[in-house]
């Protein structure tokens, strides 16, 4: 450009160096960062002042009654029962055995172990993304882990298993499974729901509607009522399920209904273009929903699935109302020891009930924000 | 494209043996149908028949005439007349309003307290943010069981038994059995007060509308005449007949206090469970909706010179309000349906009552426990047909 | 390799090429079907657990144990320990039954009941007998199918309250709160008490003993009902014991007792003849440490109970040494009081009119002959 106005003069030109401006301010500090966010202005001063104020009312007594005054290591309930003493970590430690297993046989625990760890690594593999050999690890998850466990839960005499009943499994191990279970059985169920509610097959649709709204719109503790009550009268007397399989059901069938729901979301969410496309190519109905569909759909929904496990995983607490030995049930069960009774052993066992809970949930909903994050970087890329 | 073309003669070869049905969708489609209806039909008719003959092989009643049969239990909470003399249908009725008022309380505590929380969550204050945070991580990662259980005994722990009750204005007394509160009982000269009332809302509206427009009198003159409008006739009827209204104080007996209106500690608690657990998922609700209405739009009222509040109020919250309400709904519909939770803290609910002590006393198991859920389907699909309704009101018109 | 008529209908090809993509992970077709196969089998097979039939003694003896209804939680009467272990009255009258059935008092297997679910159990056949302290009244025998066997403890509804209350009786209770557990007697019971003594008081009802009680604690309520032995027994687990008073009236009738479905005469005659040998054998002064001794007793009382003389055991459908078997591996009704709620436990509970009809008490069993 240079010389770019021939002849006569240029309308302007700089004669000398422009005067120096002030340098940019240096990045803030962290004291400034704070002060603007903290102190910015005079409202925020009040909320700042406000919120401090809530914290230094409600964090000392929590911080004293979980740490400070807890009492960690005691034979028995004598010095939980001290006054002005804060929880009684050493009862959950002394019944810690009876809240994991409830009354599973002593000499067979180490088969609900065994369980609990094949669970546990195949959800981690599963969860793992970089993971190799993942399919793998989806059928042994779906497939085999749920016989195995069975086997392993219930008992298989001929392997030389004692057949352990299930009015003994109790605990941690109970909630556990009663979510496993629901996962396992709500998310292929949830999709063919899904996939029926929107079927151009008027009777399908309709009863897939029926089943999901009726499900959805009714609150869980009824629905295990039903379960436990009356799955007993509807089915033939020699078909009368375990009692505790009623619940699960009753579990599985609720997350379904929900799973059908978040999964209706991806499906809506797919472009009528991409099946016309794909109808134009020629392809069968059946496989455009499972090669086209389906993938994007689930794709788009994994945080609604993750979170529909969290809700599952909270409500099985309720199972304690139809008489299932859960988590709750159990530290229910384990306050009435005289040996322990003492007024911090009902609010020491929900405290460490809520902590176990939070940590499951907490996890789960980090973990569904780190796939949503990752889906959104391979879908800008 | 080999192989592609393999699969099609694949296909075409597994199709062969039903190649009628494959080629006729339309006949495959009636076939599907039909065979579907038939086995779920025969699935409810078995089912049906199933109940009914083990029902009478066990014994179990049939029917609902059971609703008519005297109760002979009690209730300490009811907004009807209610006594253990009532019938089962009655009590039923006790235990459906019930839920009816910690579901309407709940509602609204939960929707004020979750949109603040969800516009903390976006605050430029960091530590309002992170508490937001806090409070909504620690909420909804809890099941709402051992929330329950936890605001019960907080409710109830610091509370004076009623011998030591805080004395609060006007006779009310707050106590481990409750916040008791003079109630309002109509005294005779209600109902000329309230038609002198009526009567100076009517003069008022007329006076309103008669000095309206430029010609009429200064702003001042208008306001005090049409306030001496409408305070005049009560205030003289009052005068005339005495007080329309008289307060039933609650007094203290032998254990607790008797009369007066009454919070109980099992529907605060309650209530505050299901507020706080449905705040911190509407709190989510509300940021996801705002977070969608795009940034321009506040950067627009900022350059316009809206402050921060009446951004959110006429800009920012109209918006989000269409992304808002569908999930709110779903939201309200939990907060219903988990005041089913309300056995474990005492509170006379319809699950309670209804499948509960009344199941029990009568044995009508199926007819209980399926008028209970009939309940709560008709509550969410009235909810849901309103959504819809909203939805279309509000949806964008694309053109 | 195997094919199913559906998979041909429905054009899926038998491969390994991926079916479902589930966002996270991808499945093939086979997978896909191997595993519905798969958790259909496992889901028959855990529904064919519970098989049941016609005659509850068959049936029971085909399962080879017996399953009782029993108390969530209720010691003296059905509570478990850490180990899974029951004991109690119920749990042995329970035992006492799996004993004469099976010559094994270890053949009784337990589920735990709330009182709401306790009676849906029964009637579903989830259970072959409910012993879970439940009172015998009309209206569950007429109305609701169930047939109770006999009477294992007299009880009454009474209530628990703070001394520094200062109450003499309980009709010093008007206007009080009282904290009850739902779906008992005790609800009704309450209910009628007040009525009919024209007095006003607030019910508390809670789904559980145990939340009851724990409202009760927390100075909720003024007092807490259920009958007498549970106040006992729910007394001695709050902190202070000492603070807290039964009053002195029984408002209603409890008898308590196993209950069994209508229907089955020969399963209802068993329950009840076990009970009424437990009876006998205290009356006889028969017990587990002296029935072997007894076996050479020439009595006839003892010697029909015994199975010597005549053949009672077989009109049960059992063998002719029921009572034997019962009274060696349970023991008499009387040392069962006493394991678990009298002297021999913790509870210390006295006979009172749980005694014999001839020590005064009301327990009368007909004889065996």
């Amino acid at each position: 450009m240079a010389g770019g106005v021939a002849g006569g003069e240029p309308p302007f030109l700089r004669a000398g160096h422009a005067a120096e401006g002030r340098a940019p301010p240096p990045p803030p500090g962290l004291a400034a960062t704070l002060r603007k966010n903290l102190l910015g202005s005079w409202g925020s001063c009040l909320i700042t002042l406000t919120g401090l104020a809530l914290i230094g009312l409600a964090l000392p007594p929590l911080l004293r009654f979980l740490v400070l005054d807890a009492v960690f290591i005691a034979p028995d309930g004598a010095a939980c029962r001290a006054p002005g003493a804060g929880a009684c970590w050493a009862f959950i430690a002394a019944k810690l055995p009876y809240l994991v297993y409830g009354a599973y046989p002593l000499g067979e625990r180490w088969r609900v172990d065994t369980t609990l760890v094949l669970g546990g690594v195949l959800i981690v593999w599963l969860l793992w993304l970089d993971a190799p050999w993942r399919r793998a690890a989806t059928i042994l998850f779906f497939v085999a882990f749920p016989l195995a466990a069975f086997v392993l839960l219930y008992g298989a005499p001929p392997l030389g298993l004692v057949r352990v009943e299930t009015n003994l499994w109790g605990g941690i191990f109970v909630s556990l499974l009663v979510a496993l279970v629901g996962i396992v059985v709500s998310l292929p169920l949830g999709i063919l729901l899904a996939l029926g509610r929107r079927s151009r097959l008027p009777v399908l649709s309709l009863a897939c509607t029926s089943f999901i709204e009726i499900l959805r719109g009714v609150p869980m503790i009824t629905v295990l009522f039903m379960a436990n009550t009356m799955l007993p009268l509807f089915v033939p007397e020699t078909l009368a399920p375990d009692r505790l399989l009623r619940p699960l059901i009753g579990v599985a069938l609720f997350a379904s209904a929900y799973m059908a729901e978040v999964v209706r979301g991806g499906l809506q969410a797919i472009p009528a273009g991409q099946i016309e496309a794909a109808q134009a190519l020629g392809l069968h109905m059946l496989t455009i929903q499972r090669r086209i569909v389906l993938p994007q759909a689930l794709r788009h929904v994994v945080p609604g699935i993750v979170n529909t496990f969290i809700g599952l995983f909270k409500d099985t607490t309720l199972v304690a109302v139809v008489g299932i030995f859960d988590f709750l049930r159990t530290i229910e069960s384990a306050r009435l020891d005289p040996a322990w009774a003492g007024p911090t052993i009902s609010a020491t066992g929900y405290a460490f009930a809520a902590l176990f809970y939070f940590t499951f949930c907490f996890g789960m909903s980090r973990y569904s924000l780190f796939v949503e994050g990752r889906l959104a970087f391979g879908r800008r890329s | 494209m080999r192989r592609r073309s393999d699969e099609a003669a694949a296909h075409r070869r597994l199709a062969a043996p039903l190649s009628r049905l494959a080629t006729s969708p339309a006949l495959r489609r009636t076939l599907v149908q039909v065979a579907v209806a038939a086995v779920l039909g025969g699935l409810l008719v078995a089912a049906f028949l199933d109940v009914r003959s083990n029902m009478e092989a066990r014994g179990i009643p049939t029917g609902f005439g059971f609703l008519d049969d005297p109760a002979g239990f009690d209730i300490n909470q009811s907004l009807i007349a209610y006594s253990a003399t009532s019938t089962y249908g009655r009590a039923f009725l006790v235990g459906l309003l019930n839920t009816c008022l910690v579901a309407a309380i709940g509602l609204v505590l939960s929707t004020l307290l979750g949109f603040l929380v969800g516009i903390a969550r976006l605050s430029p204050n960091m530590l309002l943010r992170g508490l937001a945070s806090a409070y909504v991580e620690g909420l909804r990662n809890v099941p709402l069981l051992l929330q329950l259980l936890f605001w019960y005994n907080a409710v109830l722990r610091p509370l004076p038994p009623p011998s030591e009750a805080l004395l609060l204005p006007f006779g009310s007394a707050l106590t481990n059995r409750g916040l008791y509160l003079p109630a309002p009982i109509a005294a005779q000269s209600l109902a000329p007060v309230a038609l002198a009332a009526l009567l100076g809302m009517g003069v008022a509206f007329v006076l309103f509308r008669r000095m309206r427009g430029r010609h009429g009198p200064a702003q001042g003159v208008r306001v005090a005449v049409i306030a001496l409008a409408l305070v005049l006739p009560p205030v003289l009827a009052t005068a005339a007949f005495g007080w329309p209204v008289t307060f039933e104080r609650p007094e203290l007996g032998r254990f607790n206090y008797a009369g007066g209106l009454r919070l109980t500690p099992e529907l605060v608690a309650l209530v505050m469970g299901l507020s706080l657990y449905t705040a911190a998922f509407i709190a989510e609700v509300v940021r996801a909706g705002l977070e969608a209405v795009p940034r321009g739009q506040s950067e627009a009222a900022a350059a316009l010179g809206l402050d921060a509040s009446r951004t959110y109020r006429f800009v920012l919250i109209p918006q989000a309000m269409r992304l808002i309400v569908p999930l709110l709904t779903s939201q309200y519909l939990n907060l219903v349906k988990n005041s089913s939770l309300a056995v474990f803290v005492g509170y006379p609910d319809l699950v309670q009552v209804f499948a509960g002590t009344v199941l029990n006393q009568t044995g009508a198991a199926v007819q209980v426990v399926l008028v209970t859920m009939a309940v709560y389907l008709a509550i969410s699909l009235v909810a849901s047909a309103a959504m819809n309704l909203y939805n279309r009101r509000v949806a964008l018109v694309e053109r | 390799m195997l094919r199913l008529a559906a998979l041909e209908w429905f054009p899926i090809r038998w491969n390994r090429k991926p079916a479902l993509h589930l966002g996270l992970v991808t499945i093939s077709r086979r997978e896909v079907v191997s595993a519905s196969l798969a958790i259909a089998l496992a889901l028959a097979v855990l529904l064919s657990c519970g098989a049941a039939s016609a005659a509850t003694l068959d049936q029971v003896k085909d399962r080879g144990h017996l399953v009782c209804g029993s108390n969530l939680g209720l010691a003296g009467f059905g509570l478990q320990d850490d180990h899974g272990a029951w004991a109690g009255l119920d749990i042995d009258f329970c035992r006492a039954v799996a004993a004469a059935i099976f010559g094994d008092a270890s053949k009784a297997r337990f589920l735990p009941l709330s009182s709401k679910d306790r009676f849906t159990a029964l009637q579903s056949g989830e259970i072959d007998l409910l012993a879970r302290n439940t009172t015998w009244t009309l209206s569950r025998e007429a109305g609701q199918g169930f047939l109770f066997a006999a009477i294992t403890y007299f009880d009454g509804q009474g209530f628990l309250v703070r001394k520094k209350q200062n109450l003499d009786s309980a009709l010093d209770l008007a206007g009080a709160s009282i904290c009850v557990q739902q779906g008992t007697t005790t609800e009704l019971n309450l209910a009628d008490f007040f009525r009919a003594n024209n007095m006003k008081y607030e019910p508390v009802v809670f789904a559980t003993a145990d939340e009851a009680v724990r409202a009760y604690e927390a100075s909720r309520c003024d007092a807490y009902t259920t009958d007498a032995s549970g106040l006992y027994v729910e007394q001695r687990k709050l902190a202070e014991p000492d603070a807290h008073v039964v009053l002195p009236e029984i408002i209603s009738k409890e008898p308590l007792g196993p209950v069994v479905r209508q229907g089955d005469d020969q399963w209802f005659n068993l329950v009840r003849w076990v009970a009424f040998a437990l009876l006998d054998a205290e009356e006889l002064g028969v017990t587990s440490k002296n029935v072997d001794d007894k076996a050479r007793s020439e009595v006839p009382d003892v010697r029909r109970l015994l199975g010597f003389e005549g053949n009672f055991g077989e009109a049960l459908g059992l063998g002719s040494d029921w009572a034997y078997r019962i009274v060696k591996l349970v023991g008499n009704y009387g040392e069962i009081f006493d394991r678990n709620l009298g002297e021999g436990s913790n509870l210390k509970i006295k006979r009172g009119i749980n005694a014999l009809w001839s020590k005064g008490g009301l327990h009368y069993a007909p004889p065996v002959r």
